[in-house]
């Protein structure tokens, strides 16, 4: 690996009103090198990527690629400089074939014809060259995620990148296409172009990352080769102080809360529909659902929060078949649902705190009587759960809308877990949030499992699922896998699993 | 150009920018009064002068805020569900035939019941009537903008229908209108020679009564809350198709009862011209209140200044009355500017 530096920012400052997004951040990236940058969600990231990338301008600071100063604002002089992004939501046509997605906006679209066959000899050399290989002709839209991420890619590559900047790539891969894509990474690396990689899984940090630079509150904490380093001190360094693991302590389970009976649903928009799911949660159980998003988790969490009613098979809650499936009747028989939407499901963004923590209690006698609501019990309520929960915001009359991630998502739990469910269904809880946030769920789930609720946890985070789950069924094309301990499973299984390898369905055979 | 949210705002603005709005639309009107040939100042002392300038002024305008009153109250308790009513002229027409139907002989009760009587059962009307629209919006997924606005002309060419057919009165000599109601029927005036009446009071309870509703109550949290997030309400367990069939019925029923008002506290007889659009103006009035119960008083009250005022002043010194219309429709772009500017913050790059 050389040391010579291919790009340099200096005293990158920006401002969003009193906000310093980014204050005074200086890095090198050498040639050859990949670099992690981590943060917490608003430690200033995606605006020092903006910068470079030329979508925002520096208050002050400047932008060297090799040598050179880069101009302000100009996306094309950063394309044309070599510096080339690979964004977290892929900008791919799908109706047209992987070529076309490559060629369009960088071949002039006079001749567009007659220069593909040029084209796709560059592309053949590219994938020849760094070992990344897609069909030219196959329609972007019969891709897989992974595959479709490769094209992205190449498109960078095509433009003659030597600098590549990927905002969470991984977020939508599996643990398999994880690996390959950071294999590809290494193969590019190794030829002299240089990464960039944006993530907060520290996992993948200290795996694949030749030096990290930790970002909180817009600087830089911590600059470090990664062989230095340990996940638990970068940890530290992203959140400004050590967080404690929430821990998980097995239970002998108890009654079972929850059997689905050879269950089949389907939605339009909400993913494949689902076939024959067949699962068990047992009191002070957590089961773990893991799956590549959009393989059914929707249209699962839609019927266990009552949304979607079955056109098939049974659920069964503590022994009683449910006949009529409504959100209502769930939250009567016990069912404490997290869903994966905060703001647009979960909560009534444009309401107060006090008045979505009592969106499914207001009825209840003590909170209402003869149709007026008892806002002297609705207060005391709000005022005790904000504080058992810790939601942090300018009190009970603040609109729900100004509150952050982690504390949506605390506000949920507190209404869910207040009210003593048997089961609670838990949708991907702490996508989007903070490590200190991420924490606090977690323990809150914990918790409630100790005290004897069953929890259905839909996740695409294996770390997290290995974290807190018990057992762990992988859902794939709307089916459900064999349960499987978590102890003994097999990780990279579990991976082979969610691509659809080896997958069999529980009670198929 | 950006926009920002802003962080909080103080309550002085929010009952501050509104009046500012309507103060920067009549200077913006002032141009077109100068236009015109006349001083804007003398303009609109005249108008408010014409409007409140007398005790027989005033009362001419707060009878003319009595229908807009009801409208407004029934567009602000429909849009705060999100259930979009634009049929209040049709649910006012409703309310008015169903008084004329019962109100003309077929029915004769002492006043203290009588005029309770009509008012229930015309708001009975005018509801059920919205639920025909409201239901083909929940079962059919039919646009309610659509259908509710139509509706209106439908019901207008009933009424048309009565008052040259079956229900024209034959003693108006030829005029196509209806039996007048009967005298226990007709509200009472309130100030002694001036066509201020009962309905006024009734609106101006109707006005604290929905307030309170959607203040205090189950039903009120219940209609806030199916309005700012129908997804949200529906996963909260929340009855969302009770809830909207019961803003259908108090919406459509409060616009009836501005027609069982006009009827029965103004003109005493059923005609086309009962109602000179005060369905559409109660949109105006409610959006310019920011659909808040007590702010479409306010709201109402103003808009019939502007109207009678401008009737007035075009007598004194011949400018068109249309500068009232004119002065309504830019309030209502200055008001809701002015909303969107206290809420979010405009950057210049």
């Amino acid at each position: 690996m050389s040391n010579t530096p291919v790009l340099r920012l200096r005293g990158i400052t920006k401002h969003f009103g009193p906000l310093a997004a980014n204050d005074d951040i200086s890095l090198t990236l050498n040639a050859g090198e990949m670099l992690a940058l981590l943060g917490e969600n608003g430690a200033g990231k995606t605006t020092l990527m903006s910068i470079l990338f030329g979508h925002y301008v520096a208050d002050a600071g400047a932008v060297e690629v090799q040598g050179s100063p880069l101009p302000p604002g100009s996306p094309k002089a950063a394309l044309a400089a070599g510096v080339g992004m690979v964004h977290q939501h892929f900008t791919l046509a799908g109706n047209m074939t992987v070529l076309e997605n490559i060629m369009l906006g960088t071949e002039p679209l006079w001749g567009f014809r007659r220069n593909s066959a040029r084209a796709l000899a560059k592309l053949g050399s590219l994938m020849e060259r760094f070992r990344l290989h897609v069909n030219p002709h196959a329609m972007v839209r019969g891709l897989s995620v992974g595959e479709r991420q490769r094209v992205e890619i190449l498109k960078v590559l095509y433009r003659d990148a030597r600098i590549l900047i990927l905002d969470e790539p991984t977020a939508v891969l599996t643990p398999q296409e994880s690996d390959h894509l950071f294999a590809t990474l290494r193969e590019l690396v190794s030829q002299g172009l240089s990464v960039i990689f944006i993530t907060h899984k520290l996992r993948e940090v200290m795996a694949a990352s030749d030096r990290c630079v930790v970002l909180r509150h817009g600087r830089v904490v911590l600059e470090t080769s990664t062989k230095a380093t340990s996940a638990e001190e970068l940890a530290k360094a992203m959140v400004g102080a050590s967080i404690p693991q929430a821990t998980r302590t097995p239970h002998p389970p108890g009654d079972e809360v929850l059997f689905l009976d050879g269950v089949r649903a389907s939605a339009p928009d909400r993913g494949p529909d689902l076939d024959e799911l067949r699962l068990s949660v047992r009191a002070h159980e957590i089961l773990g659902i893991a799956g590549v998003s959009g393989n059914g988790q929707a249209l699962l969490a839609d019927l266990l929060s009552g949304i979607v009613a079955p056109t098939g098979g049974h659920v069964i809650l503590r022994g009683q078949t449910v006949t009529r499936l409504t959100p209502a009747a769930m939250i009567r028989a016990g069912v404490g649902r997290v869903p994966d939407d905060r703001t647009g499901t979960g909560l009534v963004a444009d309401m107060t705190v006090m008045e979505n923590l009592s969106t499914e209690i207001y009825r209840l006698p003590g909170f209402s009587k003869r149709g007026m609501l008892n806002f002297k019990a609705l207060a005391s309520r709000a005022a005790q759960l904000m504080d058992v929960f810790d939601i942090r915001c300018a009190g009970p009359d603040a609109p729900v809308r100004k509150l952050s991630g982690g504390n949506m998502q605390k506000l949920i739990l507190a209404r869910v877990l207040s009210q003593g469910p048997h089961l609670i269904l838990a949708n991907q809880p702490t996508w989007g949030l903070d490590v200190g946030a991420t924490a606090a769920v977690h323990q809150h789930l914990l918790d409630a499992a100790r005290r004897g609720a069953g929890v259905v946890l839909i996740s695409e985070d294996l770390d997290e699922l290995f974290q807190l789950s018990d057992r762990i069924q992988v859902m794939y094309q709307g089916r459900l896998s064999e349960p499987e301990d978590t102890a003994t499973v097999d990780r990279a299984r579990l991976g082979l699993m969610m691509s659809g390898q080896t997958f069999d369905q529980r009670g198929a055979a | 150009m950006r926009l920002e949210p802003r962080e909080s705002v103080a309550f002085g603005w929010q009952v501050g920018a509104p009046l500012l709005a309507v103060v920067a639309a009549m200077a913006i009107c002032s141009g077109l009064i100068l236009w015109a040939g006349a001083s804007p100042l003398a303009a609109w002392g005249l108008l408010l002068k014409g409007a409140l300038g007398s005790t027989f002024a005033l009362t001419e305008t707060l009878t003319r805020a009595t229908p807009l009153i009801f409208t407004g109250l029934a567009a602000a308790v429909a849009f705060r569900a999100k259930l979009w009513n634009i049929g209040g002229e049709g649910q006012f027409y409703v309310g008015a035939c169903m008084a004329t139907w019962l109100g003309t002989g077929m029915i004769d009760l002492p006043a203290w019941l009588m005029i309770p009587f009509l008012f229930l059962t015309g708001a009975l009307a005018g509801g059920l009537f919205l639920l025909i629209p409201t239901w083909l919006k929940t079962r059919l997924k039919a646009d309610e903008v659509v259908t509710t606005l139509l509706l209106n002309f439908v019901v207008l060419l009933v009424v048309n229908w009565l008052v040259f057919g079956p229900w024209k009165d034959p003693m108006a000599m030829g005029w196509p209108q209806a039996a007048p109601v009967v005298d226990s029927a007709m509200l009472p005036v309130l100030v002694p020679k001036s066509s201020l009446h009962l309905g006024f009071v009734l609106a101006l309870a109707c006005a604290g009564l929905v307030w309170w509703m959607m203040r205090f109550t189950v039903w009120g949290f219940e209609i806030r809350a199916v309005g700012a997030s129908l997804k949200a309400s529906t996963f909260a367990g929340m009855p969302v198709g009770a809830t909207i069939v019961r803003t259908a019925l108090l919406s459509g029923g409060l616009a009836a009862m501005a027609g069982v008002s006009e009827l029965c506290g103004v003109k005493g007889y059923l005609t086309l011209d009962l109602s000179p659009g005060f369905g559409y103006s109660g949109i105006v009035v409610a959006m310019l209140a920011a659909l808040h119960p007590l702010g479409v008083v306010l709201s109402a009250v103003f808009i019939a200044i502007i109207y009678i005022g401008a009737d007035s002043m075009s007598r004194a010194i011949a400018i068109s009355n249309y500068i009232a219309d004119v002065t309504t429709a830019v309030s209502l772009l200055t008001v809701l500017l002015a909303m969107f500017l206290t809420r979010y913050r405009i950057r210049w790059k």
